[in-house]
């Protein structure tokens, strides 16, 4: 393989060389516990502080509404089970959508299972909540509204304003998984009408198993991890410092450049889209070509599966993905692409595209050529394409 | 030249792909995805694919430098393999899903894969050997007879046998296991799978309940002259020569001799009831057409686990895909559903399913 061109920057991304940097001297130098009562630990607590308090105002929040975790997944289910627990006396009805990463779901699965009821809300063909339906569906004994910021899969960016602003209207707590647009999009805890917020650090180019939750100061939630005093006694494990660090530069330099950023992946963006729409016929794109995150773009090609083009891209040294890969690597039609109404026959031709500041225009032109190549290839092999070449023919 | 390895997990295919690497060849590895655990009736919560066999086959991709994918193929086998099982058992025949799946799976819709990829050859690791003649390609047993698997590949082509490889056909299992552990593989000391994959723990009726989500009525068991005998839970449970969970006090020993699935009746009779000395197959596939001629002496197995029994073939006049074969010593528990294969000396001509 003579090129390596990673366009999955969703999945995860690069640690970006300042990041790793500054994490470099909490791992042999600065190693203490920041719980510790010495001078050695105490420097280490301060700076850990300093960090929370860049990664707050990155969102409009204070230092201590900010809880850092192992990461979005966590972050995900605190949220929901947390708030689940606390207001168990009021209701028991949480809205979420069925676009959701696995990590909400699945943990609304949990809980339907302990006797909480879920509503999930459909999404129109670009992948939008309809404001009017979560209006709807909120009931008296509505706990938890819990809405992604922007889709994992298809990029779409939800009305999270408008959605918070409805469930506030109607006295019902607001969360928001934002994995995908924290310091990718500006974000307001304020403004937006966010009570919770999950996050996450390696999708930031920033290290793995760090992320945060915001929780609005006042906000009912119980505990998820239990044990010692850490995070001011709300979640409990040793201080990952060097990942706190490292996140908050992330965050420094996300944020310093991320007008410039998301004004260079659009362009990247939009040419590969056109590209790929000019240059290859029968194809889509799933998602909202506008309210869409800069750097994703996710098609479907008909009559093709999107787990043989993967690994022809893969054997070109082109990294992207398709569906959603379980821990084996093998792949299932995406529950999102279904959610937004397409077939599961045209749900398997599907492929995500993701870019970072990073990529250049080389590596876009070499993979729409390469991308062109393979889809005809498969396509001149696929049962499904003569017998649709044959019925338009006649 | 570009070979797809079909990995398992296992010790034989992970030194076909080596073997493979060894001739030359650019190797892709893959392992087909057919189900999930909770099909298996495996715990979800547990992993969410045979987890553990895909580790395997990764670690020893990563050792051989060769890249590896998992494929997909859960929705196909569904359809093909598993329903088709369910069905079979339903109308009191006993099937061979194994055989199925190398036709349907590892040599169409892998095969599809291989040439999509660009691979001249698919590889995996059966106990089997392919042989070219001038007039075409011969499919023939294992140089290791206890490992030999031509029985279920007998529904091969000509044009699949083109394209395929059995590194290890050439070896004893023995050296097989040498191998793995020369290259220090992370499964040299594996156990050798044996069940259905899709029933890990043997219990096909439960597997069948599970996975067709139904209830199974119970109805009469009668003796050969039409004689009520005793009640079954289900036709599902029995198979041809099968003695045990009948629960009738009988003074001599009772097996099932037939299953009359239309009126969901098991019909039991004595050890001798059994014997038969023909045998009629159809949906026959002649690997090496030009071997064969009508009356020929062959030898046929009618279970995987046999040993080749000499016998007559006697080719229909009617009908290209159906056969008859008259063995020289009857034959015992001739089982509807499973597949006769057709040898002459150590080459597969072919075989079909007994009806």
């Amino acid at each position: 393989m003579s090129k390596n061109i990673y366009l999955d920057n969703a999945a995860t991304t690069a640690v970006a060389p300042e990041v790793l940097k500054a994490m470099k001297p909490y791992f042999c130098e600065e190693y203490g516990n920041p719980s510790s009562a010495y001078e050695f630990s105490g420097k280490i607590a301060a700076k850990v502080e300093e960090a929370r308090k860049t990664i707050a105002e990155s969102i409009g929040a204070k230092s201590k509404e900010i809880f850092f975790t192992s990461g979005g997944s966590e972050s995900d289910n605190w949220a929901i089970k947390g708030v689940a627990d606390a207001l168990k006396e009021k209701g028991n009805h949480i809205i979420t959508t069925k676009i959701e990463h696995h990590a909400v779901l699945s943990t609304c699965e949990f809980l339907e299972k302990h006797g909480y009821e879920v509503t999930y809300l459909d999404v129109d063909d670009k992948g939008l909540v309809d404001l009017k339906a979560l209006e709807a569906a909120i009931r008296a004994e509505t706990i938890l509204v819990s809405i992604m910021f922007a889709n994992n899969e298809i990029g779409t960016i939800e009305p999270i304003a408008e959605l918070g602003r409805i469930a506030h209207e109607h006295g019902v707590y607001f969360h928001t998984d934002s994995v995908q647009a924290f310091a990718h999009v500006p974000i307001n805890v304020d403004e937006m009408n966010i009570d919770i917020l999950s996050a996450s650090a390696h999708k930031i180019h920033g290290p793995k198993g760090i992320g945060f939750l915001y929780i609005r100061n006042g906000i009912k939630i119980s505990n998820l991890i239990h044990g010692g005093g850490q995070e001011r006694g709300r979640r409990a494990g040793t201080t990952n410092t060097a990942g706190i660090i490292g996140f908050a530069k992330a965050v420094e330099l996300a944020n310093a450049h991320m007008e410039e950023n998301i004004k260079y992946e659009t362009a990247l963006r939009d040419r590969l889209i056109e590209k790929v729409l000019e240059e290859i016929p029968y194809t889509r794109v799933n998602g909202d070509r506008i309210n869409r995150l800069s750097n994703n773009a996710n098609f479907c090609f008909r009559f093709i599966e999107g787990e043989s083009l993967l690994i022809m891209l893969d054997q070109k040294g082109i990294c992207c993905s398709s569906g959603s890969a379980c821990t084996s690597g093998s792949l299932d039609p995406s529950h999102v692409l279904l959610a937004i109404g397409l077939p599961h026959e045209i749900a398997h031709g599907s492929l995500r595209l993701t870019l970072s500041a990073e990529t250049t225009e080389k590596d876009i032109d070499y993979t729409i050529e390469s991308l062109k190549a393979i889809v005809e290839r498969l396509r001149s092999m696929s049962p499904l394409y003569e017998d649709f070449l044959k019925n338009k023919g006649e | 030249m570009k070979a797809l390895i079909a990995m398992s997990g296992g010790v034989d295919s992970s030194v076909s792909a080596l073997l493979m690497k060894e001739k030359g060849y650019e190797c892709i590895g893959c392992m087909m995805k057919l189900y999930d655990n909770e099909d298996a009736g495996l715990c979800r919560t547990r992993t969410c694919c045979s987890l553990d066999d895909v580790q395997d086959a990764r670690s020893v991709a990563d050792r051989l430098g060769i890249p590896f994918y998992v494929l997909n193929f859960k929705d196909d086998f569904r359809e093909k393999i598993i329903s088709k099982f369910i069905k079979s058992y339903e109308n009191g025949v006993t099937p061979n899903p194994c055989i199925d799946c190398n036709r349907y799976m590892k040599f169409d819709k892998l095969y599809d894969r291989a040439m999509e990829y660009g691979c001249e050859k698919i590889v995996t690791g059966h106990y089997a050997r392919i042989e070219r003649v001038k007039e075409g390609y011969l499919l023939k047993k294992a140089i290791d007879d206890t490992k030999d698997q031509s029985y279920v590949l007998y529904s091969m082509t000509q044009e699949q046998l083109k394209h395929t490889e059995f590194p290890i056909g050439e070896l004893k299992k023995i050296q097989v296991r040498k191998i793995a552990k020369e290259n220090s593989f992370i499964n040299e000391d594996k156990p050798d799978s044996q069940d259905i994959c899709f029933v890990p723990d043997g219990d096909y009726v439960g597997a069948i309940k599970r996975l067709s989500g139904k209830e199974y009525e119970s109805g009469l068991i009668r003796d050969m002259e039409g004689n009520i005998r005793g009640h079954h839970d289900g036709i599902i449970r029995y198979t041809i020569g099968q003695r045990k969970g009948l629960r009738i006090s009988s003074d001599r020993p009772l097996y099932v001799c037939n299953i009359d699935a239309e009126n969901n009746e098991v019909i039991v009779g004595s050890n001798e009831n059994l014997y038969s000395k023909e045998v009629h197959v159809k949906n026959v596939n002649w690997i090496s057409p030009w071997l064969i001629s009508d009356g020929m002496k062959v030898k046929t197995k009618i279970r995987y686990r046999q040993k080749e029994q000499s016998a007559i073939l006697n080719l229909s006049k009617e009908s290209d895909d159906e056969a008859t074969i008259v063995f020289d010593e009857p034959q015992r528990a001739v089982t509807k559903g499973q597949a006769a294969v057709i040898y002459l000396e150590d080459i597969v001509l072919g075989g079909g399913i007994i009806s």
